[in-house]
């Protein structure tokens, strides 16, 4: 790339944007990290790069990682992404960091594990930060990853701290979910239960060598199986209607049950009807790299297991159509930003509300309804 | 904040790296936290990297900067490889290069002759070096 094509750069036209593209699906690491670039900033003309890159994904392999900090989540990446170069495949790894809600900073740490893979460009290793106050961060996890499958990466990492709401959708992006777990720390599996529990495919206790590491395996393997018993399943009950909203139907299997008619014979061990999956719980020590060959292999059976009981189309349409109502969302949002800013802004709103000439309802009314109108006077 | 805005919402984003022998990190660990406070997006390399090492990290995080510690005194060793790789990748003109460190005063106008914007020697004030970034930091991305 020459000084003079940096300079176009500057302005957003079209070709400028296809031109990215191109380069991006020629294989320039350059243009992969600046599309990304202008995913995280939001720059203008990213929905169009976005747009033009999706006909060329759906053929990566998407794994992720979540766990709490600590736990071992980058050094694991680490192992696994030389694991898959040894095999042959290329990896790109997207490693979300929490970023401070007073100032936007961060510091992105997850690379300084990436030691296994230094030099080989062939890792394409993206640290993001959560941007908190934007939201929105699956949004832009999911569409990093779009990126780096449009490269031609086989296999794509997410990595992120599992505290939150916000983490489980972007661990959600991914087809196969490993939580990663630290032996002796009951607070680890207390943190479990608020949501993460359900999403895990392949439970690692990581650190495995630690003292106490077997008995956080038997809490696993037994919140796992409180799953199948019915009272478990009430308790999901509960869990359901939170995760359920935004397209959180993978866990909660009742949505899909009709799709899994095939492979719910052969789960000999388990009473869960819907689901043929048995989340599995693993033990890795990821600095010495003990146990991730099964835990690859374990990945391995989980996309296969996908592929055959037909999860995985299903879980890619889910995801789609969370995606399509996410862009209506936040563009139905802004609009209705811009408008609130021509009637005044919502502090005026507020205080009339607040000097009761008004009501919050009423409010929302006057300013959708002429949306409304507009959108039910188009059929 | 303040820098934040001004940059109209885009957040500046920095590689700190630690490159070659030298095994002293405070500096960077400073520098990193300043960055971060000051509301940039900071990427510690961690230490004892290779010049090749800086480059692909530079190239795939897309930094606005890559401010390079050394205290050792390898910098006219170092510092030419870093630039070429980055050259290399077409990453070189849009990247602020700073260099931080030990750095003699008959070295500095080579070392911005290959194309380091500024180096800071010991006792720069934090607000100096971030303010540097904040006006420097190339835009419009």
């Amino acid at each position: 790339m020459t000084s003079a094509d940096r300079e176009i750069e500057t302005d957003t036209d079209d070709s400028e944007h296809a031109e990215l593209v191109a380069e991006l699906l020629d294989g320039r690491h350059r243009a992969l990290a600046r599309v990304i670039t202008k995913i995280e900033n939001r720059a203008p003309g990213y929905r169009e790069i976005v747009s033009r890159l999706h006909e060329h994904t759906g053929s990566a392999s998407v794994v992720g990682i979540t766990g709490s900090p600590g736990a071992g989540k980058s050094t694991l990446v680490d192992k696994l992404a030389k694991a898959y170069r040894d095999r042959g495949e290329t990896v790109g790894v997207i490693a979300v960091d929490p970023s401070s809600p007073y100032t936007g900073g961060a510091v992105l740490g997850d690379r300084i594990r990436m030691a296994s893979n230094v030099g080989d460009m062939e890792v394409f290793f993206r640290s993001m930060s959560a941007r908190g106050s934007l939201g929105g961060l699956s949004t832009a996890t999911s569409d990093a990853v779009k990126a780096l499958d449009a490269f031609g990466k086989d296999r794509v990492i997410v990595e992120t701290v599992g505290a939150g709401q916000n983490e489980v959708d972007v661990v959600k992006t991914a087809e196969t979910v490993c939580v990663l777990v630290q032996p002796g720390s009951g607070d680890d599996v207390q943190m479990l239960k608020a949501g993460i529990l359900e999403i895990g495919d392949v439970f690692v206790v990581n650190k495995a060598d630690m003292d106490g590491a077997q008995q956080t395996v038997a809490e696993l393997e037994e919140m796992l199986h409180m799953r199948d018993e019915p009272t478990g399943g009430l308790q999901m009950g509960h869990h359901g209607p939170l995760s359920d909203g935004p397209g959180g139907a993978s866990s909660n299997g009742t949505g899909d049950a009709g799709a899994t008619e095939a492979g719910a014979s052969e789960t000999a061990t388990g009473g869960s009807e819907d689901d043929g999956w048995e989340p599995e719980v693993l033990e890795t020590v990821a600095t010495d790299g003990t146990g991730v060959e099964t835990l690859i292999e374990t990945v391995g059976q989980h996309r296969d297991y996908l592929v055959e009981s037909g999860d995985l189309d299903a879980h890619a349409r889910t995801r789609y159509a969370e995606e399509i109502r996410q862009h209506l969302r936040a563009d139905t949002a802004a609009l209705l930003e811009e408008e609130l800013v021509a009637r005044g802004g919502v502090d005026t709103l507020a205080e009339r509300v607040f000097a009761r000439k008004t009501d919050p309802y009423t409010v929302a009314d006057e300013i959708v309804g002429p949306l409304a109108d507009c959108l039910r006077r188009e059929e | 904040m303040s820098t934040q805005q001004e940059q109209g919402g885009r957040t500046i984003r920095c590689l700190i790296a630690k490159v070659g022998l030298d095994g002293h990190d405070r500096g960077a660990h400073v520098i990193a936290r300043a960055f971060r406070d000051a509301g940039f997006e900071v990427i510690y390399s961690g230490l004892h990297r290779a010049p090749d090492e800086i480059v692909q990290a530079a190239v795939q995080e897309d930094v606005d900067v890559l401010g390079i510690s050394i205290l050792s005194g390898a910098h006219n060793t170092l510092v030419p490889k870093i630039v070429s790789g980055l050259e290399e990748y077409g990453a070189f003109e849009d990247t602020l290069l700073l260099l931080g460190g030990i750095v003699p005063d008959e070295d500095r106008a080579e070392l911005k002759e290959l194309g380091v914007a500024e180096i800071f020697g010991p006792g720069t004030p934090m607000e100096e070096t971030i303010e540097f970034v904040a006006e420097n930091a190339p835009a419009n991305r």
